[in-house]
């Protein structure tokens, strides 16, 4: 069971944390405006990349807050964690950034 | 008695009675069940699980792959290596033959867990794991040690030197000094899986060793949760045996395991003893035995004997034969003779006990665990750490370090104490088997597995050890293959001209040891697996009768069964009262959301289908909330306390997924937005006042309230007091009828429960249960999300246009909206389901379909246009009735159906949803 860096928090047990999907995904500005296809990109679409994949995780049993991370999804290590809209670890990715 | 004065560290002056297979014998304390068989002559000790073939004593721990036990008495417990069972008086056991035996009744023993957090952990109390752990508790760090013996010392059998001295007596110093520092030091606890970041699980056996007096107070088994910067592994190692033709037989052990029982437990495995091994270590058994009487022959694989050895057992009058094999065994249920080939032709040599030994297998189990790299190593014939790990070092043994000295080094750094003087190595032979019969070669003992099959596995073309494994069983039983695995890998690599190098080994899965669920589960069991949520007038349901149901985690009361009633009969009351006089409801467990701030309005506006933004203070609005695919997440009602203040309810399963749902937007999506959300479900109690007759009731509780229609309209809320207590009451209703929902601080609910009792009571005031709440929302259409939908549902498909905003630009699920698949005519929409018979109760879940023109059903695969989601008895009706999804359904009102149940077809004709007063004429009273 991996330690997980909460940012707030510090390092906790992987059981406190659950997985919320690829990060920056952004709703779109206007969804009324976007095409079926764009819409679907938005709501289904994910990248499911080997190696290291921006995420959403949140601190579901400590201080239920949500922050960023890398994690490289070969090893399931995580190479780092952020606040939202603070920036992560400079490392290459293999994720395609959506919308 | 096979007992030998002068030897092992048992308590001699204490007796102990036991009994095994029907037969009473005795022991001593710190025997375990194998050696107190042992010191009575007992080898047999079960039979193989598919041959039926005799099995005795291999080993004398962990790594037994024979001696499989039946506990009777304490408690039974099947499956226990007698190697590992500590003796106590009054133990009950037999053999096990095949499969072993669970308890009939609930396990009495309490089980528990402890989390520590440590800078360093070192596993193994052997030599390099006690100086590691001195070292970093004389360098300040705080240490725990854990070992799996019932005491520290690891393999010392008490005859090596350290520091000049007997290897025991430097045990102890070591012992006391780590106690001065404050190392945790716990004996009989097996680590027993390894994971990330420095995660250990042990097991500790706390209390079977002390039988009877064992303190009461005192859990069996405890899990240790051990987190750590550091983990040193000094596992020890392993004897590895050779195989040959029927070396299964009893009697047959590894050379270490009767030098163990010899030092250990003062017993002599045998009289007349042939020790066959490849390697130097059997030597120092081979003398130890014949110092203690027995009578001794060393046959060695070797061309080259280890000169020093060689000399010592010429001293002793041990004869030693080079270049010599053994193939095979005779007896029964005991070895009788061995047979052997060697530089002069065959031979047979009468022997009670045959030892073996083919070397030394590093224990990596640990290291392996969190994917720690192997590899080959030619001069051990086994497997080593070969990478490192960040935070886990391997030493000692485990590490493929084999002489004293250089596991003292290992463990104690350049201030190691020294070794005595120990005979030069020769190299070991690696030898995994010798020439016989390949199907009476076992090369996994407990599965009954040998040469042949592994032949088998590789003629059927596999080509892996992880396949091979699968395919024979090998290292799949309780031992995980400790003596079997690496002896597998070299079989198969043999056997398919590969290199053991190239082919690897099996890859290492906690645990190390068997762990009973009992100890995994420790005081997570019955009501204390997963918290039960009561509501303040929980002693008042169970006071009166209530049958509970569980709804999520809360505990629910269904329905209040009167003498001599059912649920159907109960139900029906309860309805009726409701509907024609007064109800109430405990409803406590409904979530509650507070949510405050300034963008409150604009944040609700965001998540739910309609407007929030518009409700008035003091007014009530239901809401449906759906995700950004469209589909319906959850319903309930909001109340607008204030200007900056919503009172969010949900359902009661749903309260913890909508509070994470509206944080989740919160936090990630509009973080610009100033709101709070906090969950006041346990704050508040609710009590729905329900009925014709509710308005009397609530009117004469609360004199200060103006509870007329006119001043206290449908959908709204007002705050009152009583006796100084607030009490908020609103105008909901989730059965159409005339309904108060009365809300206090959770302290006061019982209180204010009774009030409402006490004046209800002339009107006849029924307390109800979800059942009948059920039956009630149902014979209004009102759906229940969870049950009613199935995340594949929309407010449309619900009937519940009117509750999706059309003046709202944008909300979490509205351009799902207008995705074709949501203007598919042959979705499913929420009706209502009549039997025709006007008798059958049409099971919840059941298929709905549709006959053809000439009657029968269409071929198969038959259609099917939906499902059944609610089914009730109604009062009201006088008839069941049931909420379905069918395909088109609104369209299609009128139709007849039909419905499968059991294996007959029930018509049904589909309705809308609305079985009573669709007018709503009833809600004002």
């Amino acid at each position: 069971m991996q330690l997980i860096h909460c940012p707030w928090c510090g390092p906790r047990e992987e059981v406190e944390f659950h997985y919320g999907g690829q990060a920056e995904i952004t709703y779109p500005e206007r969804p009324a405006e976007l095409s079926d296809q764009d819409w679907a990109e938005y709501v289904f679409y994910r990248d499911n990349p080997k190696g290291p994949f921006a995420e959403r995780w949140s601190h579901s049993a400590g201080c239920r807050r949500w922050f960023n991370a890398l994690r490289d999804t070969h090893t399931y290590r995580f190479l780092g964690t952020a606040k939202p809209g603070e920036p992560l670890p400079n490392t290459q990715r293999n994720t395609e950034v959506r919308v | 008695m096979s007992r030998v004065h002068g030897y092992g560290r048992i308590d001699r002056g204490r007796m102990l009675t036991f009994t095994f297979d029907g037969r009473t014998y005795t022991g001593h304390p710190g025997d375990t069940l194998a050696s107190a068989l042992l010191a009575n002559g007992v080898h047999l000790v079960g039979s193989s699980v598919n041959l039926g073939r005799p099995h005795g004593i291999s080993a004398a721990w962990t790594e037994d792959a024979t001696a499989l036990v039946q506990i009777e008495k304490p408690f039974p417990e099947p499956m226990l290596q007698a190697t590992t069972v500590e003796l106590v008086d009054g133990l009950v056991a037999h053999g096990v033959n095949g499969q072993g035996r669970l308890a009939d009744t609930a396990d009495p023993a309490r089980y528990d867990r402890k989390h520590t957090h440590t800078d360093t952990l070192v596993i193994g109390a052997g030599p390099a794991g006690l100086l590691a752990a001195l070292a970093a508790a004389r360098a300040g760090e705080d240490v725990v040690l854990v070992d799996d013996r019932p005491v520290a010392g690891g393999s010392l059998t008490g005859t090596e030197v350290i520091d000049g001295r007997p290897a025991l007596g430097f045990v102890a110093d070591v012992v006391a000094e780590l106690a001065r520092l404050g190392v945790r030091h716990l004996q009989r606890t097996t680590a027993f899986g390894q994971y990330d970041d420095g995660f250990v699980l042990a097991l500790e056996r706390r209390t079977d060793h002390l039988g009877a007096d064992a303190p009461a107070h005192r859990s069996r088994q405890r899990v240790h949760r051990i987190r750590a910067l550091k983990v040193v592994v000094a596992t020890g190692a392993q004897e590895r045996p050779i195989v040959f033709e029927d070396n299964d037989r009893p009697g047959v052990m590894l050379a270490s395991a009767a030098r163990d029982y010899l030092h250990r437990y003062g017993v002599l495995a045998g009289r007349e003893v042939v020790v066959f091994t490849s390697d130097d270590a059997a030597y120092a058994a081979a003398l130890d035995l014949a110092g203690a009487g027995a009578r001794v022959t060393v046959l060695d694989v070797r061309d080259t004997l280890p000169r020093e050895w060689a000399a010592r057992a010429a001293e002793a009058g041990v004869p030693v034969h080079p270049s010599t094999t053994v193939t095979g065994t005779e007896g029964e249920e005991r070895v009788r003779a061995v047979l052997a080939h060697g530089v002069d032709g065959s031979v047979r040599l009468p022997a009670d006990l045959l030892l073996v030994s083919g070397g030394w297998n590093p224990v990596v189990h640990l290291f392996s665990h969190v994917r720690g790299a192997l590899a080959y190593d030619p001069e051990l014939g086994s497997f080593r750490p070969s990478g490192s790990l960040p935070g886990v070092i391997v030493i000692g043994a485990a590490n493929g370090t084999l002489d004293l000295a250089g596991v003292l080094r290992e463990g104690g750094g350049p201030d190691a104490p020294e070794a005595g003087p120990e005979p030069a190595r020769t190299p070991t032979k690696v030898v995994w088997r010798t020439d016989g019969d390949p199907g009476r070669q076992f090369v996994d003992i407990q599965r009954d597995a040998t040469v042949a099959d592994i032949g088998r596995a590789v003629g059927a073309g596999l080509r892996s050890v992880e396949h091979v494994k699968r395919y024979t069983t090998i290292g799949t039983a309780h031992d995980q293959g400790k003596t079997s695995g690496v002896l597998a890998s070299g079989i198969t690599a043999e056997l398919l001209g590969a290199r053991i190098e190239d082919l690897g080994t099996t890859t290492f899965r906690p645990p190390y040891t068997p762990v009973a669920f009992a100890a995994l589960a420790g005081r997570a069991r019955g009501s204390l697996f997963d918290p039960e949520r009561t509501t303040p007038l929980h002693d008042w349901h169970v006071e009166a009768g209530a049958v509970f149901e569980d709804v999520g985690q809360w505990k629910r009361a269904r329905y209040y069964p009167e003498p001599g009633e059912d649920m159907d009969a109960a139900v029906l009351r309860e309805c009726a009262a409701a509907r024609s006089g007064v109800g109430i409801l405990d409803g406590s467990t409904l979530g509650k959301i507070d949510v405050q701030g300034p963008d409150a309005a604009v944040f609700l506006d965001r998540l739910y289908t309609n407007m929030m933004s518009t409700l008035k203070v003091g007014r009530v609005r239901y809401g449906v909330m759906c995700g950004n695919d469209g589909m319906v997440l959850d319903d309930g009602t909001v109340l607008r306390i204030d200007e900056n203040r919503y009172l969010v309810t949900t359902t009661t399963g749903g309260a913890a997924t909508v509070l994470d749902w509206m944080e989740e937007w919160l936090q990630t999506e509009w973080p610009e937005l100033r709101v709070h959300l906090t969950s006041v479900t346990e704050q508040w109690s609710v009590f729905p006042v329900v009925g014709p007759r509710s308005r009397d009731v609530v009117g004469e509780v609360f004199p200060e309230l103006d509870v007329s229609a006119d001043a206290f309209p449908f959908m709204s809320w007002r705050d009152t007091t009583l006796d100084g207590v607030p009490v908020r009451v609103a105008r909901i209703s989730f059965s159409g009828e005339l309904a108060y929902e009365v809300n206090v601080n959770s302290w006061y609910a019982p209180a204010l429960w009774e009030r409402l009792l006490a004046a209800g009571e002339r009107y006849g005031i029924t307390p109800y249960g979800t059942e009948t709440m059920h039956v009630l929302r149902a014979e209004k259409g009102y759906p229940i999300i969870g049950q009613d939908t199935d995340g594949t549902v929309t407010p449309q498909d619900l009937g519940m246009s009117w509750a999706v905003s059309k003046k709202k630009e944008d909300f979490v699920g509205k351009r799902s909206f207008s995705r074709p698949e949501n203007h598919n005519p042959l979705r499913k929409q929420f009706v209502s389901l009549l039997p025709i018979d006007g008798r059958t109760k049409l099971p919840e879940g059941s298929q709905i379909v549709e006959l053809c023109e000439n009657g029968s059903l269409p071929e198969p695969p038959v259609p099917m246009l939906g499902h059944v989601t609610s089914s009730y008895l109604s009062a009201e009706l006088g008839r069941p009735f049931a909420l379905a999804l069918v395909k088109n359904g609104r369209a299609r009102i009128g139709d007849l159906v039909h419905v499968p149940v059991n294996g007959a077809l029930v018509q049904a004709q589909i309705g809308d949803t609305v079985l009573i007063d669709p007018e709503g004429a009833r809600r004002d009273g």
